[in-house]
């Protein structure tokens, strides 16, 4: 009893139309296994440890606790919308890179589309405003205080320079 | 992990969600997701239908009228966190949503969906305990309230009926110049409480407490209203000698012992919340815009 259905999204400007799914596929597979972006990373698949946060229609999701066919007709940005072009990253990029805001990586695209709509909401955050926000999602190599130094310096950098996403 | 498989729908109206709850057999209600896809992904619950009230119409409001806040049942947990008339006329929900999971999770979770999933310690709930909200749902056989009182029949289970639907909650609006406050314990910030603590405080003309209402959360089946506490603070003047001495009664509270806490931590945690968050509640009282 494989129900399907067909789906039209976008994603990262991308238009996907008439995808089809199984209606039990989750958002986060689809992105992954259906377009082939694995930028967005699967944890613990049951919305605890934030690594598959996507925004949808500008607001942060995690996509493992969505249906892909709840997205459809949705706008969808990943971890591989959020720089400008392939040689150039984003503000918050660059100064995660700068400050030792990753070391393994995992956690850093769920960390990276949570805060973008984060600095979007708040661009001057406290130190105590950017620890809440990043409270959904787990990362186990920085002890985040290299993380929290990136966000308050990307908060500084998309001041002077206002990005595009 | 993957959810099983299921038959979807997702049904434009109430009447259409509702006639479909009737019609099929084993089906969850689909609201914003938040508990019921980690329970499908882990394979707690295995519906043969799951009807996602998403694409519902109608579901999604905010309105103050004739005292209360009418708020609809898929109204996202943003909404609320973000909407002036909560923030200003029913604080005390605003300081709970604040303490209720991330951004990523009220992004997309539902006032409707966390009262009716009933978890006993999740901030909505006590919240609307506190409040002596009415929930409306819809049925087969039209709509009927239920007091909030009445609502939690036992552990996570509402008293819905497998055919219905809740549509709306209604919470009354204190009047300007109350205490309030909603405070909790828990590990990291945005999990469940181990126990939480709502307060509400009304003055009369004279200063003295002329209603109260305390809540305790994530202490048993469901929210505990802290009725000696509520008696005893009736009739006198706010103080901490007299919140400190009232609140020793909630340690004979009944508690559940878990892998989170003994049921006697709970207890010591639920005199010293309930003290705190009535210490915060007349700290406030009679905060800008009450009329003199």
């Amino acid at each position: 009893m494989a129900d399907k259905r067909t789906i039209s999204v976008t994603v990262n400007g991308t238009h996907y139309d008439n995808k089809e799914v199984e209606v039990r596929l989750t958002l986060a597979d689809f992105i992954r296994h259906h377009l082939g972006l694995t930028g967005t990373h699967l944890g613990c698949e049951h919305g605890v440890c934030g690594a598959c946060t996507i925004l949808l229609d500008g607001l942060s999701a995690r996509s493992c606790l969505m249906l892909a066919v709840q997205a459809d007709g949705h706008e969808i940005l990943t971890v591989e919308g959020i720089a400008p072009s392939v040689d150039k990253l984003h503000p918050l990029q660059e100064a995660f890179r700068d400050n030792h805001g990753l070391q393994c990586g995992f956690c850093t695209p769920g960390m990276l589309t949570t805060l973008i709509e984060f600095l979007r909401d708040n661009p001057d955050p406290t130190e105590e405003e950017v620890r809440i926000a990043i409270s959904g999602n787990l990362c186990r190599c920085t002890g985040y205080q290299g993380i929290v130094d990136a966000v308050l310096d990307a908060a500084k950098r998309l001041q002077a320079a206002p990005a595009r996403v | 992990m993957k959810p099983p498989p299921f038959h979807y729908h997702d049904p434009r109206t109430v009447a259409d969600a509702v006639s479909l709850l009737a019609r099929l057999d084993n089906a969850k209600l689909l609201a914003g997701g938040q508990s019921l896809m980690p329970m499908l992904n882990m394979r707690f619950v295995l519906p043969d239908h799951v009807i996602d009230l998403n694409r519902v119409d109608g579901l999604s409001y905010i309105r103050e009228r004739e005292g209360a806040l009418e708020i609809g049942a898929m109204t996202r947990q943003r909404e609320l966190e973000f909407s002036d008339v909560v923030r200003t006329r029913c604080p005390l929900m605003h300081e709970a949503i604040l303490q209720v999971g991330h951004r990523q999770t009220r992004n997309r979770g539902t006032i409707g969906g966390s009262l009716c999933h009933l978890d006993p310690a999740a901030e909505l709930v006590s919240g609307a305990a506190a409040l002596d909200a009415t929930v409306t749902v819809a049925g087969p056989n039209g709509t009927r309230e239920i007091a909030f009182a009445d609502f939690p029949v036992a552990y996570m289970t509402p008293a819905i009926e497998p055919q219905e639907i809740l549509t709306a909650v209604r919470l009354p609006i204190w009047p300007q110049g109350h205490g309030y406050a909603f405070i909790e314990f828990s590990r990291r910030h945005g999990d469940f409480a181990i126990v939480s603590a709502a307060a509400l405080l009304e003055p009369d003309a004279g200063g003295k407490i002329a209603r109260a209402s305390v809540t305790l959360g994530g202490m048993g089946q469901g929210p505990v209203r802290g009725r000696e506490v509520e008696q005893g603070l009736l009739g006198q003047a706010p103080g901490d000698d007299l919140f400190r001495e009232l609140c020793e009664s909630c340690r004979a509270i009944e508690a559940v012992d878990d892998i989170h806490a003994s049921a006697g931590y709970r207890q010591h945690l639920a005199a010293v919340l309930a003290r705190r968050a009535l210490t915060k509640a007349a700290s406030r009282l009679g905060a800008a815009g009450r009329p003199h």
